[in-house]
């Protein structure tokens, strides 16, 4: 199983959209529909304030809640990897996968009814390119890569500084990590 | 992802597609790239800085723009902006012909006519100004390269008059107060070398939500190596969020703030007394004028904690030379800009920066030779004199000058053309103004994009495309590394746009000028130009950018005399020139207004969504921010009985009120100022995305501050309340 | 002082800015279920109790209740599914790790089995039916079968019949991601709360004591159950962790606190079951309203359930701008 991950510079990214936009235009996504998005995150009380922007989306889960709960299999694993991908073709439309996932990542595609989201752009992938917004960030605060790899840049990364992921503690095994 | 992957022109099918169920009756998506995909080399145009970057389509449809990774503009990465250029070039709402104006008086109802016909149109109106006031009587407002065309076209005719509203409306006091102390401006791109900084200055500049691409990588480059941020800003910005230090300074006492470091810097002996030996002049004139700002002084004036205005000299000093105290782009803010900004110049001159790795670097651009044709003929007088006399140190036009010479019957100017600049919210409270101009012009001529506001006022509206669709000139900016960039269409102009100089060179033939524009499609130029120095076309259509060797030294050559472009031959910190025109010589600060009871600051700013005003109604920026909000702090919101969510108008001191705006109750605001994103509140119904969405700022300032050197509009001195709809103030 | 917002516009239909993907075509399917999952486990009880001569209704004719029901409920299910046409994609497969899945087969069991169970009792309980059957070749043996093995079809049925009673339970709390519905009292609760439904309905139906007496005792019992496990679900969530303390505040002193206690718990189970006893002392003024009551509450259940569920959530993120504005995108 190659384990995708990727990761994003909290320190730098100052919650611009690029990768919002640049998510819409390599896949096409229909006007209305998401992906992905960015959060500010605030806390303090004036003037002690720090702010935290955050790019997310479906965080491709070791444990991925979305693929268990999916009655037909169109939620499943690609090529033995983490990336979470719906086969278009198998999905009936229940939405069990959007009420499974804690981090509401899945939309409903437009005109056609099938359940979509974040692929980790794996069309790119497999021909060795990062996804659309990890490549299109001006900040070059996105990296992505494989975490079974030692010498990758995202186990480099990873190791150097300290991190987090969005609520490890639903027990799904996010593969988003955000650097502090 | 290496460079000949990167302007791929290949027919070539995916491998990764998905095969088609036999099975269930519909077809699936197929993956993105699995088609026929096709690149161009483009240079972005949704701002300034001018990206260099390639069009992907596929299968004959527009697909996404990416950066060009040999681009240092933007290192392969183009911005929020940048990548949703598509939009504009997809935008429903866009111009799509001529216009004629055939409604009276203020009626706004034009008719679609043919280029033929508006041509004629507009050369015979030309030729009447000509005869019955004179062939300098027509103004060109611009914004943007594609100006230029029309700028010679004006030029041979006989009109030298013209403004870029980027000067009087933003850059115009930073360009006059660097000029008065170094000789030289500050560029576009800016000469920042902030990848090299150790310590950095923003004073109210919000890089990161402006996102100037360069501006921005490098900031963060900074960053990312531990550079010390210091950010004073009213507002906890998106750089004040990365800022070791954020100031909450009051609006409008930055020089003083300036004055104290200034103090401090030399009162303790942490300036660069070599540098300041060999470079400056006027030292003992500065030290002796800030002998009374101290720090306790300064916080009177601006709130901040002295210990935080020490610690931040400190800071500062303990980095110089590589501290830079940043310019700043859009400077009109309180009416004593040109002082201000001539304060940050003097300050970096303090700490040694200019000059100096992790200050302020060289530019230089490619010696790319004219095309060979006429010399347009010189000015029959001297317009600047005529126009904007009063501020003889500025050697550009001051837009707000040319509109109050164009308004009543005796007005100096009867024609206006007005290339990509949407002058009623760019020119702060200037509605009524525009309008008077509209009516007592004899001719006025818009060409853009989009209907903007200011396609209402014209006689005549011609319909450019966009750069998506056209050739242009190239780009050569000076900057570190001289670049040339290719902008070639990749797709036909839409409907019946055009670029604007094929519009210049048609209005030319009309008015028998024709040999000042001799070539037949722009293209010849551009290849003319590229093989004078050792390209083609072909090979930039190929290679998007171009990379050139300096000739120039990056920095200041420390074992060699060096003399600045200034009266005395050194850096100015005492001004002659501003004192030869009554001005102070050094910055003296003089306390702002203060907003009446019950209102509070007007700020405004940049999202990174997008470009002011020009991008609200991109389908693919709207969706991502498609509203500004007004941000308000608790307790403000307390008093005022506002929530986050609700929609409030906005109210200046004379009674006039903004669309409705969404209130956010934030903590990163200064209790006694509001913040929102300049550019929306458009009311031109024909930008149906934008239409009424939102509220815009340059209506609401009732206190617009002249700066005495560089006649710009200073537009943060307004103050404004919030009424909740349906209320009476 | 924690401020999260969204900075991009999101807006994702039925997801944004709350979860809103079932609405009431889910309800009634859970609810019609759990009714259905009723009728057979009566039905099968007054066979296997040889309850026939006091039983009667149960006994011969309840049966055929139940594919009705359930067929009006698999009606709206359908209708909730966005890409319909991908229907049969639910029996091209079996995954074992999703409820949904072993719902979808258990359907396919209970369908036949419903049918054998009405086709049981069809020449005793409607018997102009049972002769019209008798025109399609091959009805008497099979209607002669089941009639023999009327007990052994019963037996298969509880299982089944528990099941789907639960299942629709199980359904909503497997969803660790919903923390108001991720407690395993659910599929108890809709169980107990399918068996009230169904009982009221033979009392509807008008049927004489000593069968209605059955009916009105059993359902005082179930709604008694009910209240013990609806106090148990809530407990569970008051003594969980932060997100479950979240959900539990929804209905308690939240948005959904008075339509859960004023619309769902004193209409549907303490007012039905107040008239119940006020029945069995000899005042029954009120015991049809009590049966309706009761109806009204098992669908009231499962709608404030898959309500307040979906709007419960680990996430929430508020959006900065209007939504509204976004439609301007799809003229």
């Amino acid at each position: 199983m190659t384990t995708f991950a990727m990761v994003i510079d909290t320190r730098t990214c100052i919650g611009c959209g690029d990768c919002v936009v640049a998510c819409k235009n390599e896949n096409k996504v229909p006007a209305g529909l998401n992906r992905d998005w960015v959060v500010e995150a605030t806390r303090g009380e004036y003037p002690n304030l720090e702010t935290e922007f955050r790019s997310e989306r479906c965080n491709h889960c070791g444990h991925a809640t979305c693929v268990t709960s999916c009655p037909t299999g169109a939620s499943h694993y690609w090529k033995g990897s983490n990336i979470v991908l719906v086969a278009e073709e198998k999905c009936t439309g229940c939405k069990a996968c959007i009420a499974a996932c804690p981090y509401d990542a899945r939309l409903i595609m437009r005109p056609e009814g099938y359940v979509d989201k974040c692929t980790f752009c794996h069309h790119r992938v497999d021909q060795g390119l990062d996804p659309a917004c990890v490549s299109s960030c001006p900040i070059h605060c996105m990296y992505f890569g494989n975490l079974d790899d030692r010498d990758s840049v995202v186990s480099r990364v990873l190791r150097e500084r300290r991190h987090k992921t969005l609520l490890p503690e639903t027990g799904n095994r996010p593969h988003v990590y955000y650097l502090l | 992802m290496n460079r000949r992957q990167f302007l791929k022109i290949s027919g070539a099918l995916g491998a990764a597609g998905v095969v088609p169920t036999l099975l269930g009756g519909c077809s699936t998506r197929p993956l993105p790239g699995t088609g026929t995909v096709t690149s161009s080399p483009t240079v972005c145009n949704m701002c300034f800085w001018q990206c260099a970057g390639a069009l992907y389509q596929e299968d004959g449809k527009p697909w996404k723009v990416v950066g060009n990774p040999d681009d240092p503009h933007c290192e392969g990465r183009l911005c929020t902006r940048g990548t949703g250029g598509i939009g504009a070039y997809l935008d429903p709402d866009r111009l799509r012909q001529p216009l004629l104006r055939v409604g009276e008086g203020t009626e706004q109802r034009f008719e679609p006519v043919s280029w033929e016909e508006a041509f004629d149109n507009i050369a015979r109106k030309m030729e009447v100004i000509g005869e019955e006031h004179g062939r300098d009587r027509i103004a060109l407002f611009s914004h943007g390269g594609g100006g230029d065309h029309l700028q010679r076209m004006l030029q041979a005719f006989g009109s030298h008059a013209y403004a870029h509203p980027s000067f009087a409306q933003c850059r115009g006091p930073r360009a006059t107060a660097f000029a008065l102390t170094y000789g030289e401006g500050v560029g576009s791109p800016d000469r920042t070398d902030m990848a090299h900084s150790r310590c950095i200055v923003l004073i109210g500049s919000h890089i990161g939500e402006n996102l100037h691409n360069g501006q921005v990588q490098t900031l963060i480059q900074a960053i990312d190596k531990d550079a010390t941020l210091i950010t004073v800003d009213p507002r906890f910005s998106v750089a004040a969020s990365k800022s070791r230090y954020w100031l909450p300074i009051k609006p409008g006492t930055d020089l003083a703030l300036l004055l104290a470091w200034m103090n401090l810097l030399i009162n303790e002996g942490l300036y660069d007394r070599e540098y300041v030996i060999r470079h400056c002049t006027g030292f003992d004139q500065l030290a002796e004028h800030v002998r009374p700002f101290s720090p306790e002084w300064a916080y009177l004036e601006t709130g901040l904690d002295p210990d935080d205005i020490r610690a931040t000299a400190h800071a500062m000093a303990a980095a110089a030379p590589a501290t830079l105290v940043h310019p700043g782009r859009h400077t009109t803010w309180y009416g004593d800009d040109t002082q201000r900004c001539r304060a940050i110049a003097i300050l970096n001159a303090l700490l040694g920066s200019w000059g100096r790795p992790g200050g302020f670097y060289n530019q230089e651009k490619v010696d790319l030779p004219e095309y060979p044709g006429p010399k347009p003929p010189k000015p029959a007088g001297d317009w600047k004199a005529l126009v904007q006399g009063e501020y003889p140190l500025v050697g550009t036009g001051i837009s707000n000058k040319l509109l109050e010479h164009s308004i009543g019957e005796d007005a100096h100017f009867k024609g206006w053309f007005v290339y990509a600049t949407n002058l009623p919210m760019t020119l702060p409270g200037s509605r009524k103004q525009i309008a008077a101009a509209a009516q007592s012009l004899d001719l006025m001529v818009v060409v853009d994009t989009m209907p903007a506001e200011i396609t209402g006022y014209a006689d005549v509206v011609l319909p450019e495309c966009t750069y998506l669709e056209r050739y242009d000139d190239l780009r050569n900016k000076p900057e570190r590394t001289p670049t040339l960039a290719l902008r070639m269409p990749a797709f036909e102009p839409s409907h019946q746009t055009r670029p604007a100089w094929w519009i210049a060179k048609g209005i030319a033939e009309r008015l028998n000028l024709a040999e000042y524009f001799p070539w037949k499609d722009y293209s010849e130029v551009i290849d003319w130009q590229l093989r004078q120095v050792g390209s083609s076309l072909a090979e930039m259509q190929t290679l998007g950018v171009k990379a050139f060797p300096r000739k120039t030294a990056v920095y200041l050559d420390e074992g060699r005399p060096v003399k600045f472009k200034t009266p005395s031959g050194k850096i100015e910190l005492y001004s002659n020139t501003l004192a030869e025109v009554g001005q102070d010589p050094i910055p003296r600060y003089r306390p702002p207004d203060r907003p009446p009871r019950g209102f509070y600051h007007l700020n405004y700013g940049r999202a990174p969504a997008h470009t002011f005003g020009r991008t609200i109604n991109n389908p693919q920026l709207f969706e991502l921010m498609p509203e500004n909000t007004v941000w308000v702090h608790p307790t403000a919101a307390a008093r005022l009985g506002v929530a986050t969510g609700d929609y409030v108008q906005l109210e200046n001191p004379e009674g006039t009120r903004s669309n409705l705006v969404r209130v956010r109750v934030t903590q990163r605001i200064r209790p006694d100022s509001v913040f929102m994103v300049h550019g929306f509140g458009h009311t031109d119904k024909r930008q149906r995305l934008a239409v009424g969405v939102g509220a815009d700022d340059a209506d609401l300032m009732h206190n617009v501050k002249l700066d005495p050197v560089a006649g710009s509009t200073g537009m943060r001195a307004s103050f404004v309340t919030l009424v909740k709809a349906g209320e009476v103030s | 002082m924690i401020e999260e917002v969204l900075v991009t516009a999101r807006h994702n239909a039925k997801v944004d800015p709350s979860l809103g993907i079932w609405t009431w075509e889910i309800s009634f399917y859970l609810f019609m279920g759990g009714m259905a999952a009723g009728i057979m486990l009566f039905s099968a009880w007054a066979v296997l109790a040889r309850r026939e001569s006091v039983l009667t209704f149960a006994h011969n004719r309840f049966a055929l209740w139940a594919p009705v029901v359930l067929s009006l409920g698999m009606t709206t299910l359908f209708l909730d599914l966005e890409y319909k046409v991908h229907v049969f994609r639910f029996y091209t497969s079996f995954e074992p790790s999703s409820p949904m899945s072993w719902g979808a087969w258990v359907l396919v069991l209970i369908y036949p089995l419903m049918i054998l169970q009405t086709l049981s009792t069809l020449r005793t309980g409607y018997p102009k039916l049972a002769r019209l059957l008798g025109h399609v070749p091959l009805a008497a043996p099979i209607l002669d079968l089941c009639e023999n093995r009327r007990r052994a079809i019963a037996w298969v049925v509880i299982p089944l019949a528990v099941g789907l009673g639960i299942y629709t339970g199980v359904l909503l709390s497997a969803f660790s991601a919903r923390p108001f519905w991720n407690s395993a009292a659910l599929g108890p609760l809709f169980l107990v709360s399918g068996l009230s439904t169904a009982a009221v309905l033979p009392i509807l139906a008008g049927v004489k004591t000593p069968e209605r007496h059955f009916f009105e005792l059993t359902d005082m019992g179930l709604i008694a159950v009910e209240l013990i496990l609806i106090a148990l679900f809530l407990i569970n969530l008051a003594t969980g962790p932060a997100h479950q303390l979240d959900a539990l505040h929804l209905v308690t002193g939240g948005p959904y606190t008075v339509p859960f206690w004023l619309w769902f718990v004193l209409p549907g189970l303490l007012v039905p079951v107040v008239f119940e006893v006020m029945g069995l002392r000899g005042n029954r003024s009120f015991a049809l309203l009590a049966c309706v009551l009761v109806v009204y509450g098992g669908f009231m259940l499962r709608y404030l359930m898959v309500e307040v569920g979906q709007v419960s959530t680990w996430t929430d993120y508020a959006a900065q701008f209007d939504p509204q504005l976004l439609q301007r995108l799809m003229q």
